[in-house]
């Protein structure tokens, strides 16, 4: 790895609260991702991953006292999320939203021209959709379903692959992708992931369970507690943590003293 | 789906719609009513006798008749500023070469030739009080339909329209009913013979021109026994800073076995005063569809309403409603179900933005007899800003046991998430928005002609623009 090279990501000190409350969720986090790398990030339910996740694409209803978050160098922290997404960020949802009325085809046409920046014709554009959806073993009815409404759980997750797979990010989030899914299902979003990587393209691997990374192999793995990182390593971090539980991770924690 | 201007929404509809005409009208009435404005109509008309003592009796029935305070603000309308008729040409046509070059390139502006040419089986023009086209495709009229502006029909089908004419909405109904009644012009006339099915629509479109105008236009359909007719119907209007007044009365009758669907997409410019009156009488398995979409006007009250005469009739009411900032839009339908076995559904749909206000009001009345009557409603509002207002008034009045009556109504506002969820994506807040709305109005849009559908989805986004600060 090219320490010198910028880094695609970089969080410093991150403090993030909800707007109409004192208790921060984010509390002073740190994370570097460079292009070609995929980073796994643990942590028990509430620790804040998707909080971060959020923030990073820009949701409105959080707030950054403090901190600062680079996107190939720029301050992410300045610009809408369309423009985040336009910049080559993409958030794979924990909990997909639906769209009524909505085809997925009208959707994603909108959301391919604007990531982009160009015109592609209905006919044109469902070809390149239909590929994608055979990519993630999805019928091509989908295309004109209303988006994510009926779905299964795990349609909703491999749809997000979909989208991902389409959009081509140049970092993707994947929060808790995996939780819901069984076992094909998740080879077959592993598998849409495995395709992705390369050299300019990073993911952020954000997971509860140590399961997805059996298939997905990251190079780093951090452990977030309670709003901040508390703990980094390489793989075979994820798989003392699927030994001894959060609480490991908690225990030591309490042992160290706060700097 | 080109992307509009986002900061000249109101620019926009004057550029598409707004503009307007220096036409000298060859007759217009003195402003404000009175006996006099009224037998001066139907004089210039060379109106038979007994049409000129229908509107001089519909006029003393609006005088007595107090205004309406149960709905809408109408305390801005005042009757002395409007002009009741105004007839732009002595010509009328066939062919759009008849009319007048000024009012042609008005409608060739808003493409209503074009359209004819692509996919309608004929159309009526009327600009302000007058038609000033009317036609139906050959084909139509080889097998007996009629379709002609409702004064023609009058001089040419007397017995018809005497026999129909003020039957499903008389005068003393309502106070604008009564209005239109005493200085109705124009409109169109729709005979369709037993067993005939008019496979493509027929389309007449309104256009007010004159400032402080009125528009009374009048129409008439009949559909014989097993018969089909679609009906769709455009409005738009120059935008003054003054009120127009648009004041309808729709009749229809659909015989046994035969089916009627009415579309509308109103588009009124922001100052006109929209009230409206629709009913049809459906008889023996007998279907009638309201499509009714309004966009435009400052205030619209419109419930077009089905009274379902015989076992077997049917009638559905999809009313769609845009209430943007200061308008009011007060809608929805009425299904009267005055005979057994008879089925019906009200599906509103109406989105507040801004400071707009979307009204649903609706009645569903079960009269004695009329058992395993079935109806639904459903009302669904969607809110897109904090001051945006809706209500509904759902009226229910069932006189009988052995009914099946179910309602629903739902408000939701555009979630943050919903939008964030979209923006995270690549789109713009607006389009965002957009996007929500017109999945939210889907339902609507896919009862259209493709045609109408675009142009429906065209105006959504005309009317979203500029919506995010
Ligand atoms: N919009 C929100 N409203 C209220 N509480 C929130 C909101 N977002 C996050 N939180 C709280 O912040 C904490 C972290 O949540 P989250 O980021 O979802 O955790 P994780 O994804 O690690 O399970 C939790 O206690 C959660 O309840
Ligand atoms: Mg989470």
């Amino acid at each position: 790895m090219v320490a010198e090279k910028t880094p695609l990501l970089e969080v410093r000190n991150l403090w993030v609260k909800l707007p109409d409350e004192e208790e921060y969720i984010i509390r002073g986090l740190d994370l570097t991702i460079h292009a070609g790398e995929v980073h796994a990030l643990m942590g028990p339910n509430g620790s804040g991953k998707s909080t971060l996740a959020k923030v990073l694409s820009g949701h409105p209803g959080y707030e950054v006292t403090d901190g600062e978050v680079l996107f190939r160098g720029e301050n992410l922290l300045e610009m809408e999320p369309d423009e985040r997404a336009r910049a080559g960020l993409f958030l794979a949802f924990q909990y997909p939203m639906e769209v009524p009325g909505v085809t997925i085809a009208n959707f994603l046409r909108l959301a391919y021209q604007r990531r982009f920046n160009t015109e592609i014709k209905y006919t044109d554009f469902y070809k390149i959709l239909l590929q994608h959806l055979k990519k993630l073993e999805m019928d091509a009815s989908f295309a004109g379903r209303p988006v994510n409404e009926g779905f299964s759980g795990g349609e909703k997750k491999r749809f997000e692959i979909v989208q991902m797979s389409l959009l081509e990010p140049v970092l993707a989030v994947l929060d808790e992708t995996d939780s819901g899914l069984d076992i094909d299902a998740l080879k077959i979003v592993a598998n849409g992931v495995n395709s992705m990587r390369s050299p300019e393209r990073a993911f952020l691997v954000i997971t509860h369970y140590q399961r997805i990374l059996n298939y997905i192999t990251p190079d780093y793995v951090h452990v977030m507690v309670e709003g901040r990182i508390v703990r980094s390593g390489g793989p075979e971090l994820a798989l003392q943590l699927e030994e001894k539980g959060y609480d490991w991770v908690r225990s030591e924690l309490a042992g160290t003293a706060t700097p | 789906m080109a992307q509009p201007d986002i900061l000249n929404l109101d620019q926009d509809y004057k550029q598409k719609y707004g503009f307007y005409d220096e036409i000298k009208p060859v007759f217009q009435t003195e402003r404000g009513l009175s006996r006099r404005v009224v037998e001066a109509i139907s004089i210039e008309k060379g109106e038979p006798k007994w049409m000129r003592d229908f509107r001089l009796q519909a006029y003393e029935i609006f005088l007595s008749k107090p205004m309406p305070t149960w709905g809408p603000d109408l305390s801005q309308l005042n009757f002395d500023e409007i002009v009741y008729y105004i007839k732009p040409t002595d010509r009328k046509g066939r062919s759009w070469d008849e009319v007048p070059e000024e009012i042609k390139r008005t409608f060739d502006r808003l493409g209503i030739p074009e359209w004819e040419r692509k996919f309608l089986a004929g159309v009526g023009a009327q600009y302000d009080s007058e038609v000033v086209y009317h036609n139906l495709a050959k084909q139509w009229e080889e097998k007996g339909v009629i379709f002609v502006d409702t004064d023609t029909a009058v001089r040419e089908y007397p017995d018809l329209v005497k026999e129909y004419f003020g039957t499903v909405v008389p005068p003393h109904d309502n106070k604008f009913a009564a209005l239109n009644s005493a200085v109705w012009s124009g409109g169109s006339f729709v005979y369709v013979p037993p067993g005939v099915h008019v496979e493509i629509p027929l389309q007449a479109y309104f256009r007010i021109n004159a400032k402080n105008a009125g528009q009374f236009e009048r129409t008439l359909i009949i559909a014989e026994e097993g018969s089909f007719v679609h009906y769709v119907e455009g409005c738009t209007a120059p935008v003054y800073a003054e009120e127009a007044l648009h004041s309808a009365v729709v009749e229809i009758i659909v015989k046994r076995g035969a089916r009627v669907r009415y579309t509308t997409i109103q588009n009124w410019s922001k100052d006109v005063y929209n009230l409206v009156t629709k009913r049809a009488v459906a008889y023996g398995d007998a279907i009638m569809e309201w499509v009714d979409g309004n966009i435009g006007s400052r205030v619209t009250q419109k419930y077009p309403s089905v009274y379902l005469l015989e076992p077997g009739a049917r009638g559905e009411i999809l009313s769609v409603a845009f209430a943007g900032d200061g308008q009011h839009q007060d809608t929805g339908g009425k299904l009267i179900f005055a005979a057994p076995y008879t089925t019906g559904r009200i599906t509103s749909k109406s989105i507040s933005k801004g400071t707009g206000r979307a009204s649903y009001r609706g009645l569903v009345q079960v009269l004695e007899g009329a058992h395993h009557a079935k109806c639904n409603v459903e009302c669904d509002a969607l809110l897109l800003d904090e001051d945006a207002k809706t209500d509904t008034y759902p009226y229910i009045e069932i006189n009988e046991k052995e009914v099946t009556i179910g309602h629903e109504a739902r408000v939701s506002k555009v979630s943050d998430e919903q939008i964030f969820y979209l923006q995270s994506r690549g789109l713009k807040k607006d389009e965002a928005l957009t996007l929500i709305v017109s999945g939210f109005i889907e339902p609507l849009a896919k009862q259209l002609p493709m045609e109408y559908a675009v142009e429906l989805n065209r105006l959504i986004e005309l009317e979203m623009e500029g919506s995010v600060g």
